[in-house]
């Protein structure tokens, strides 16, 4: 962090901040904004400004850790003895009767894990032995044990969950958020996507995008090292006091023009250059870890200058208390097919470690600084896997994608803590009890933060378009 | 029935104090009784019948007031339960309005439950309507075009058009004055920009003002006409068509790959050139493949439904994504030329306009007829430039059809042609390497250096050893001349102790990836007409190091497929076959090796040898033995080894190749891609609704469908009729019939979007009863006339429009209208509309001067930010253009949909997953830092601050004046005034101290090179300047 930046970013901050635009009526709403929340600020001169909700909101922010690849309820969550004493056999009819599957051939068995479980906590809730670090949050967490979803193709179903719809074109829960409720970051952008893992997830921007809402809502990709967003840093040669002097000559040219032609449009982008401004400081600033204790980064197993999910997780801690609104973390590698690189040995046992300690970590540090009944965080992938075994190679090695039934959790932010709800059938394979939907999930995010599922729309293509569709419950009692 | 009197009394009292003389005129139904009822009302009382409540249709008079006669003559007869609850004339004994105002719970409509509350000032509405008689009439848009006359209006004098007489009669009726015309520089900017797409040059600017100064109106239709005829128009509204195409340049979802969409691109810049009239442009794209003999052009335009996304995901169920393509297909149809929202009647009937589900797979039924499935299907093939080619010299053609018969006739003939060259080979039996044909000798290198600072020693015998160095470094070195002309030379790798693993590379195993071998003579590159190999790492052939992709290359480790024996860190040979032989007279030759795709696999020891004859073929030891099978032992495989070697050695087929593309390039054709189109079934797919929208469950009891239009539109023409399966090539000719209500007005209004920054009808892409009712209902009218009475010229649509008063107001704010008309609705100015994603690169490479005008042909890759995959499954080999095609118009930039070009999106530019009929507008910080700092903006910036140094010289402060002046010129098309000029001044002085005692920085933000008399920091502080006002709202916005 380059101090006279820092020190000049401040200095412009308080003698700029009432800039004297507030008089110039901002009147141009969008035409078409369905949101109808009353009193809300103009979305053109300030997108991204706070506004009201529909009812009182239990929480402020979401951090989604978005597990891509689907990881397995039943090597994970869910121990299932019936499943282990079939092993080997084929699963009845009646289960896979008119059921498709991306990979699985109609030879596929059942297939039962070694992994060992325990139950923890006064919640007693079961966990396997991949997820040591786990055990320290069971108390804390909600725990989904009825998922369910509409697709089995990675990027469909990915899309779905993000999105709630398996084509793409549709906005994200992350943008449906900010663009119902804002931000209250002033110097970050209100929706964040960091990543880790080999590659980014399949969908790619498609999953953070805005859809048919204003871009100023799409995610914004932050990197976990370096300079967080693109094009943040100066040109080379620009030093932060010539940034200074171009952002002000910029300015007073944009305020003459303003002058001269009225349009509000120009202040609003004169706004738009001061925040860019104190963004290149502030981000800098977020991506900074020195001033966290030693004992915080072992509690993720962070390290300066790193870019793991434990830094990740970490940085969306450090994003919720800059007010950043909606932070969603994607982890790739979880899609365990069986084959080299993917089979769920030591290809499962690698990216659990990558993720288990620093996933409890942050339900932990948010808990420990008061932050966790203000934040909803929410575990899990896009689907979970067949209780049949995958065959690739020649060796039984994997589970194929599965869609019937799968875990999540979520912590904080009203969801009842220590809670398990719903509950499998003894392969694992439907939801018997407690099914949660992916709409459902969806409207009960929003339900916290205030936000009516049905009531949240955009009027696209002659529709009042919905993050649930025409879908969706408040899963009520799941919540405290 | 009746039960509400109080109530209604209570509205009665209401009557006088609401209405104002304005709202006591008669109510029109579609414009204030429609949008009530459709919003509020036909969720439950509208067309979906399985939705309906109570067996009431709203939509519908006889049904809504209880009249039964004529009902039973509909295709639909809905007899209410409710009989009447309008009745015409008397609102207080009407039910609906009771029903309105109770506040009974399990009484009042709209129910809660639904969440639509109607207002006071609604029921005041319906009231009055009923009162009138509740006339309906049918929804606007779907009525045959009105034939308005130009209405009567008082200031003749500003009027210049038809457009004009709409705009201002409502105006004068608001007793609004319009704006003054906007001054001459400004008009320009804006007619260069919305026609175009870039910015005028000072010099034109300065002309046009003396014209408009002579005469307005004739300055300003020649300017029209200028611009209309410039190829830059075909590209800018292009642009906007390709929006609607979801035109890009990969597939989609996940993996993302490339695909060769860009002769379609082509073929849409050349028809708008061509002024294709719209109804043909129509058809071609719909259906140019469904033509009676279709030229490849209109194969090549039917590519327009394409551009849907293909799936290559693994694992995927193909017919679920031909079935996302061909809805995809109907959606866009139906959104680009007729506005409306059929998507919405994929799982239902449809809630609010008249579209049943049936109708909407009646429609699905034209476009399933389509060969692809979730795959890329039909192409054909198309050369660089060639949709452009405009009357070739039939000589030339010829040329062209001998050349390509002579490739058939060896295709034919390959069988044989193998045979003989098998049995050739057997005699040869040069197993050795050492081709027959060469007579190598060693040459002596006599310049050595390497750029990434590895060491270069020469060795004895004349070979060279390199050091360790950049992880991809580009060695240079420079042979002695030879005494004879050389035909081939060869690269010979030697093992070396001081080596890893005493390989002939530096890679931890020995192994080298050379990507490139460049020569050149005199600065001059030299054409290598082949290259090959003793042996490559399978996947690594040395025929990649001349393909000029730095990601392919050779190498030399083993593995499946490698002969037994042979060994990497061995002796290794790479030979190169020049097409025309080398004079020793030209110069030395300097030979460029370079290492692009793995990190330090660099070549470590190595030499030169030259021949001036040229060598044989190579034979490698595995295809020997695979020759030495009698012909009837060899296995599938060994047949596959040998046609791939026989292929890769035929040179007689290279050559005719390399003689059709030279005839190509002869007139003006480039290399071929293969392009996707359209091709129907031979037999044709049976159509099923798909129950819920889901293509497993077809609806066998309607049965199989038929294709077929909307009923509520004109119907198809009879030739379609009589046909046992309409095609889209009758759907194409339905939408442009002449009484078509829809096409025409839908493509008028987009246009007419482009020019004030929305709609006559503001929902442009919902022409249904939720979408918005004109503003000007009389002039969509009398455009969409226009347009189809001049043959569906798009050109004299555009001329009409810019020529117009209304087009040239002033955009200034007219804060006393605020109240009356906030959103500028009756246009009584211009707007001020910030320019697309495209448009704000192309401006800035236009004032830059580094602008390369070339028009289509594969895209291209500008500088883009690092990290953009940071965040993709799909990693792109993304090198930025060096040259000319690095400053291309953004259109022409390779689009990812998985991983767009950052500027663009940042400025809104739709991701083309799907249909983009007009694109929204916002207003972000991370415009601001791309704008500010990205790479390839900051490199315009120095474009225009060298620009600026050589056309005004000079450093003392009238100089930097006239500068800031002529810069001003560039970027607004118009003089500072002296508050800028004096603002923009004290920056560039203090920037230049700041980078007098900075030389480093300096040299970082000047251009590369400038012109004489500007010290560094001069022209680092020319650039700030420059990048300062780009950076300015006026330079991305049109005034």
């Amino acid at each position: 962090m380059d101090p006279l930046l820092q020190q000049t970013t401040r200095r412009h901050f308080f003698e700029r901040c009432g800039l004297g635009l507030g008089g110039i009526a901002l009147s141009d709403m969008l035409a078409r904004d369905g949101f109808a929340a009353a009193g809300s600020p103009d979305r053109n001169a300030d997108p991204m400004a706070t506004r009201r909700s529909h009812h009182d909101a239990k929480a402020k922010n979401v951090i989604f850790m978005f597990m891509a690849g689907g990881p397995s309820h039943l090597e994970l969550f869910e121990d299932k003895p019936r499943l282990r004493e079939f092993s080997g056999k084929m699963p009845p009819e009646s289960l896979v009767k008119g059921k498709r599957f991306a990979f699985l051939g109609k030879d596929a068995k059942l297939l039962g894990t070694d992994r060992k479980f325990a139950r923890y906590g006064e919640s007693q809730m079961e966990l396997s032995e991949l997820f040591p670090h786990h055990r320290k949050i069971v108390d804390e967490v909600c725990w989904l044990r009825g998922m369910k979803t509409d697709v089995f193709n990675h990027g469909p179903a990915k899309l779905f969950m993000n999105t709630g719809f398996q084509v793409p074109g549709r906005p994200s829960m992350g943008s449906w958020v900010t663009y119902g409720i804002g931000s209250e970051s002033r110097d970050l952008p209100g929706f964040v996507v960091l990543q880790s893992g080999p590659r980014g997830p399949r969908g790619g921007n498609a999953l953070w995008s805005g859809g048919f809402l204003p871009s100023s809502y799409q995610g914004v990709p932050f990197r976990g090292n370096g300079d967080p967003i693109l094009n943040l840093a100066s040109p080379k040669g620009i030093t932060p006091e010539r940034q200074r002097d171009f952002v002000d000559v910029v300015g007073a040219l944009n305020r003459e023009r303003l002058g001269v032609t009225g349009d509000p449009e120009i202040a609003t982008r004169i706004n738009a250059y001061e925040m860019a401004y104190r963004m290149q400081t502030s981000a800098p600033d977020l991506m900074d870890l020195s001033d966290e204790s030693q004992a915080t980064l072992d509690l993720y197993g962070a390290t300066q200058g790193g870019n793991s999910y434990g830094n990740n997780c970490l940085l969306a801690r450090r994003l919720i208390e800059r007010g950043v609104r909606f932070v969603q973390l994607y982890h790739t590698d979880w899609d365990h097919h069986g084959g080299p690189g993917q089979t769920l040995g030591k290809d499962l046992e690698k990216v659990c470690a990558e993720v288990d300690q620093a996933s409890a970590a942050l339900v932990l540090d948010l808990k420990q600084r008061g932050l966790l009944d203000d934040t909803i965080v929410v575990w899990g992938g896009e689907f979970g896997r067949t209780p049949m075994g995958e065959t690739r190679d020649n060796k039984v090695g994997g589970r194929d994608h599965h869609i019937d039934a799968f875990t999540m959790w979520a912590a904080g932010g009203g969801f009842k803590a220590g809670m398990t709800h719903g509950q499998t059938d003894d392969f694992g394979y439907e939801v018997v009890d407690g099914l949660v939907h992916v709409h459902d999930l969806h409207a009960t995010i929003l339900n916290q933060l205030g936000l009516d599922h049905e009531k949240l729309t955009f009027r696209f293509q002659g529709r009042d378009f919905r993050l649930t569709d025409v879908h969706g419950h408040v899963v009520k009692e799941v919540l405290a | 029935m009746f039960r509400s009197l109080p109530a209604w009394s209570f509205l009665i009292a209401l009557f006088p104090v609401c209405l104002s003389a304005e709202e006591s005129k008669t109510v029109d139904f579609n414009r204030d009784i429609r949008p009530i009822l459709s919003d509020k009302c036909f969720q439950c009382h509208g067309p979906d019948d399985k939705s309906r409540k109570a067996k009431l249709r709203l939509d519908i008079r006889e049904s809504a007031v209880g009249d039964s006669t004529g009902l039973d003559a509909r295709p639909d007869p809905v007899k209410s339960e409710k009989v009447g609850v309008i009745v015409p004339g008397h609102a207080d004994a009407s039910e609906l309005v009771a029903r309105l105002l109770t506040t009974d719970p399990d009484e009042i409509m709209p129910p809660a439950k639904v969440k639509k509350p109607i207002s006071k000032k609604e029921i005041e509405l319906l009231s009055q309507w009923i009162e009138e008689g509740a006339p309906y009439d049918g929804h606007w848009s779907f009525r045959p075009l009105a034939d308005a006359e130009l209405p009567a209006v008082k200031a003749k004098s500003w009027v210049k058009n038809g457009i004009d007489h709409f705009i201002l009669a409502q105006l004068e009726q608001k007793k609004i004055a319009p704006s003054p015309e906007a001054d001459p520089s400004t008009l320009i900017r804006r007619m260069s920009l919305d026609l175009v797409g870039l910015l005028p040059e000072p010099e034109r600017v300065k002309r046009f003002v003396a014209d408009y100064g002579r005469d307005h109106d004739k300055a300003v239709a020649a300017l029209a006409d200028e611009l209309l005829a410039s190829p830059h128009y075909g590209e800018r509204w292009g642009r906007h068509w390709l929006d609607q195409a979801r035109y890009a340049d990969s597939n989609g979802y996940t993996i993302d790959g490339e695909r060769t969409m860009w002769p379609y691109r082509d073929w849409v810049i050349r028809a708008i050139n061509d002024d294709l009239p719209f109804d043909q442009f129509t058809i071609e794209q719909l259906a140019g493949d469904l033509l009676p003999n279709p030229t490849k052009a209109q194969l090549v335009a039917s590519g327009f439904h394409r551009n849907t996304l293909i799936n290559q995901e693994g694992g995927t169920d193909n017919e679920q994504f031909r079935n996302e393509e061909v809805v995809d297909r109907v959606n866009t149809t139906g959104a680009v030329w007729m506005g409306l929202t059929l998507g919405c009647a994929q799982c239902h009937t449809h809630k609010f306009d008249p579209i049943t589900q049936k109708e909407y797979f009646e429609m699905f039924a034209f476009f399933n007829q389509g060969d692809d499935v979730n795959n890329v299907g039909a192409t054909v093939e198309v050369s660089e430039g060639e949709m452009f080619l405009r009357d070739p010299d039939p000589k030339l053609l010829g040329a062209l059809d001998q050349a390509k018969a002579a490739l058939a006739a060896l295709d034919r003939d390959k069988v044989k042609r193998q045979e003989a060259w098998e049995k050739s080979l057997i005699a040869n039996d040069n197993k050795d390497a050492n081709a027959p044909g060469a007579s190598w000798a060693r040459v002596k290198p006599t310049k050595l250096s390497a750029e990434g600072g590895a060491k270069l020693e020469l060795q004895k015998g004349d070979s060279i050893l390199a050091g360790a160095g950049g992880p991809h470094e580009v060695y240079r070195v420079e042979l002695a001349p030879a005494k004879e002309a050389i035909t081939a030379i060869r690269l010979k790798l030697i093992p070396h102790a001081s080596l890893p693993n005493q390989g002939p590379g530096r890679a931890g195993n020995g192994n080298i990836v050379l990507t490139r071998v460049e020569f050149f003579q005199n600065g001059k590159p030299l054409t290598v007409a082949r290259a090959q190999h003793d042996h490559a790492q399978p996947g690594f052939s040395a025929a990649f190091t001349i393909d000029g992709k730095t990601d392919t290359g050779w190498a030399i480790n083993v593995g499946k497929g490698t002969a037994p024996g042979v060994k990497m860190n061995a002796e290794h040979e790479a030979h190169y076959v020049f097409a025309e032989p080398i004079l020793a007279s030209g110069g030395p030759v300097e030979v460029v090796l370079r290492h692009e795709a793995n990190a330090n696999y660099n070549i470590g020891h190595f030499a030169f040898d030259v021949s001036p004859t040229a060598p044989g073929a190579v034979t490698e030891e595995k295809l020997l033995t695979t020759l030495k099978i009698a012909p009837a032992d060899r296995s599938d495989a060994d047949k596959k080894l040998l046609t791939a070697e026989f292929d890769k050695a035929d040179s007689e087929r290279r050559a005719a190749v390399s003689r059709i593309a030279e005839a190509q390039k002869a007139i003006g054709l480039g290399s071929s891609v293969k392009t996707m189109v359209m091709r129907d079934l031979a037999t044709p797919r049976e159509s099923f609704i798909h129950i819920r929208g889901d293509f497993l469950r077809h609806d066998t009891e309607t049965g199989p469908l038929r294709p077929n239009v909307l009923a509520a539109l004109p119907a198809m023409p009879d030739s379609a009729k009589e046909k046992a399966l309409p095609n889209r090539l009758d759907l194409a000719q339905w939408l442009v019939r002449a009484d078509h209500p829809l096409t025409p007005r839908v493509t008028a209004n987009r246009v007419w979007m482009r020019y004030f920054g929305k709609g006559i009808v503001e929902t442009e892409n919902d022409f249904g009863t939720q979408g918005s009712f004109p503003t000007h209902p009389e002039l969509l009218d009398w455009l969409a006339r226009s347009l189809i009475e001049g043959g569906w010229s798009m050109k004299a649509l555009h001329k009409t429009i810019v020529t117009s008063a209304t087009y040239r107001q002033s955009s200034m704010a007219r804060p006393e209208l605020n109240d009356i008309d906030p959103l500028n609705h009756l246009l009584s100015r211009q707007n001020r509309i910030r320019v697309e994603a495209e448009i704000v690169r192309d401006a800035a490479l236009s004032a830059s001067g580094l602008f390369t005008e070339k028009i289509g042909g594969p895209g291209v890759k500008p500088p883009q930010p690092e990290g953009v995959y940071a965040f993709t499954q799909r990693k792109v080999s993304w090198v930025a253009a060096e040259g000319p095609d690095r400053y291309r118009r953004a259109m022409y930039t390779q689009f990812y949909r998985s991983a767009p070009y950052p500027l663009l999106t940042t400025f809104d530019s739709p991701d083309f997953q799907s249909v983009c009929t007009g694109r929204v507008r916002s207003n972000t910080p991370l415009q601001s830092l791309t704008l500010a700092n990205d790479e390839a903006m900051i490199e315009l910036a120095q474009g225009l601050s060298a620009r600026l140094m050589q056309e005004i010289g000079g450093t003392d402060s009238v100089a930097n004046r006239e500068r800031i002046r002529r810069a001003f010129g560039h970027c607004f098309s118009r003089e500072p005034s002296e508050a800028e000029v004096e603002a923009v001044v004290a920056f560039q002085e203090k920037q230049m101290a700041g980078f007098a005692a900075d030389a480093e920085g300096a040299k970082a933000v000047a251009p590369e090179k400038w012109a004489e008399g500007f010290d560094v920091a001069a022209a680092a502080s020319w650039t700030a300047v420059a990048r300062a006002l780009m950076n300015t709202d006026e330079f991305i916005t049109r005034e």
